[in-house]
């Protein structure tokens, strides 16, 4: 229980941690909030030759507008990002995801971009950056990348980063004022990693729905956009709306699997049911405002 | 591997060092530094037995570096009752409403109440409570310790 020996590096700049990561030729580890990498180290499951400490650049941290688009650096703290105004404006699924990630002492040390680097299936964070179309940035010494959240992930904890690129901003593009949010989670104890995840938002304009982003978590090796629904859903009334039809449809696209805690079946069968109540709860809520 | 010197404060003391870079804070604030009060449960995360409150905030100290701290301000449970004894007001909370049985997780649990409710800050039961879902007590005696919460929460209305 105790991690294997490494080196440690805390670069303060995003030239030196590429340079660093470039020297290291795939041996580093980037360490951001640390709350799910230290464990993966303490258990031995990742035995990086280096660790590459990004804490220590304030380039990478807090949130800014760009043209169209809402910046979070990748070190924002999740503590931070949850008590932030301009993400409580315009990315409020964001910050309501944000508060089943972890727990108060882990949301304290753990960041944005950490969890979106990493890659858990289950976590709130990558499939958000999904469902709202986001855009990662990434950076090496051999330059800049920019890549959609939706083509970021390839499995379980495995992105299409190289070893020696660092992301260094997520780019959220902006939904507008009073657009629909959607968030429900299925977990066994508050702050577990989801059974079941939903995520996501809806445009309406005039009674139609004219912009949907969707996106699944814990049902699948990777966060899963809902493309069926979300293309199902575009131009419909909100009147004549089949949503258990969505419902099945959003879950056409999962591939959920057993283990220890839930049977796939019981992940689609719960997902079924939290699509169809949670969409019902999101646009009575419109109607009624 | 590498060796890193830090220096920091600890519940008010300065303290120097040299850390392997693998070592956790946990490890080091009870082998090198001897603050034994703070209690190593699951070593990766899970438990909380092992919260410290780093530069104000409440972290999991088997999921930081010791070379992180470096600069920084930790407390730990030995920091919390006054230099003459008196309990925080966490600890006596605790105490009248029998909120620790074998007192394994209990230094990690005050050290998040100690934070939520210091300076003036007002915590609903609510927030202390979610708070506390960070921390498992393997006795279960959850309802001395949300007892303790609820007590601590009025006093500080």
């Amino acid at each position: 229980m105790k991690a294997a020996p490494f080196d440690y590096q805390a670069p303060g700049s995003i030239e030196e941690a590429c340079a660093l990561l470039a020297d290291a030729g795939g041996g580093a580890s980037v360490l951001a909030g640390g709350q799910t990498l230290m464990p993966l180290l303490a258990l031995r499951m990742s035995q990086p030759f280096v660790l590459l400490d990004i804490n220590k650049i304030p380039t990478l941290q807090g949130v800014s507008r760009i043209e169209g688009a809402t910046r979070i650096g990748p070190m924002t703290r999740q503590c931070e990002a949850l008590t932030n105004d301009t993400l409580a404006g315009r990315l409020p699924v964001l910050v309501q995801a944000l508060s089943h990630v972890g727990h108060h002492q882990t949301r304290n040390r753990g960041t944005i971009g950490g969890s979106i680097a990493l890659g858990e299936p289950a976590a709130e964070m990558p499939a958000t950056a999904v469902a709202l179309g986001a855009v990662i940035e990434a950076r090496s010494v051999r330059g800049v990348r920019r890549i959609a959240a939706e083509d970021f992930y390839l499995g379980p904890y495995m992105t299409v980063l190289e070893p020696d690129e660092l992301v260094t901003a997520i780019d959220y593009p902006d939904w507008p004022a009073g657009h629909v949010t959607i968030f429900r989670e299925v977990a066994q104890r508050p702050g577990d990693f989801a059974l079941v995840g939903l995520v996501g938002a809806l445009v309406l304009e005039s009674g139609k729905i004219t912009r949907a982003g969707l996106a699944w978590f814990g049902m699948g090796p990777t966060p899963v956009k809902a493309r069926q629904a979300e293309a199902a859903l575009l131009g419909q009334n909100l009147d004549g709306l089949d949503i258990e039809g969505l419902a099945a449809l959003a879950i056409a696209d999962t591939a959920p699997f057993d283990d220890h805690h839930a049977t796939a079946e019981y992940r689609r069968t719960v997902g079924r049911r939290i699509f169809s109540r949670t969409l019902r709860e999101a646009l009575g809520r419109k109607e009624a405002a | 591997m590498s060796n890193h010197d830090i220096e920091l404060t600890i519940n008010g003391r300065r303290f120097a060092g040299s850390v392997e870079a693998r070592k956790t804070l946990s490890d080091f604030l009870r082998i090198d530094a001897g603050y034994t009060g703070v209690h190593v449960g699951c070593e990766h995360g899970v438990c909380g037995a092992c919260t410290v409150i780093v530069d104000g905030r409440a972290v999991r100290s088997c999921l930081m570096l010791a070379v992180q701290v470096n600069g920084a301000e930790v407390k730990t449970v030995e920091g919390l009752a006054a230099p003459d004894g008196t309990l925080h007001p966490a600890q006596q909370a605790l105490r009248d409403e029998h909120g620790l049985q074998c007192g394994f997780c209990t230094p990690g649990v005050l050290m998040t109440m100690a934070v939520l409710t210091a300076g003036n800050a007002k915590p609903s039961e609510e927030s202390l409570l979610a708070a506390l879902s960070g921390h498992i007590c393997r006795c279960t005696g959850y309802q001395g310790i949300r007892r303790a919460v609820k007590r601590l929460a009025g006093e500080n209305l």
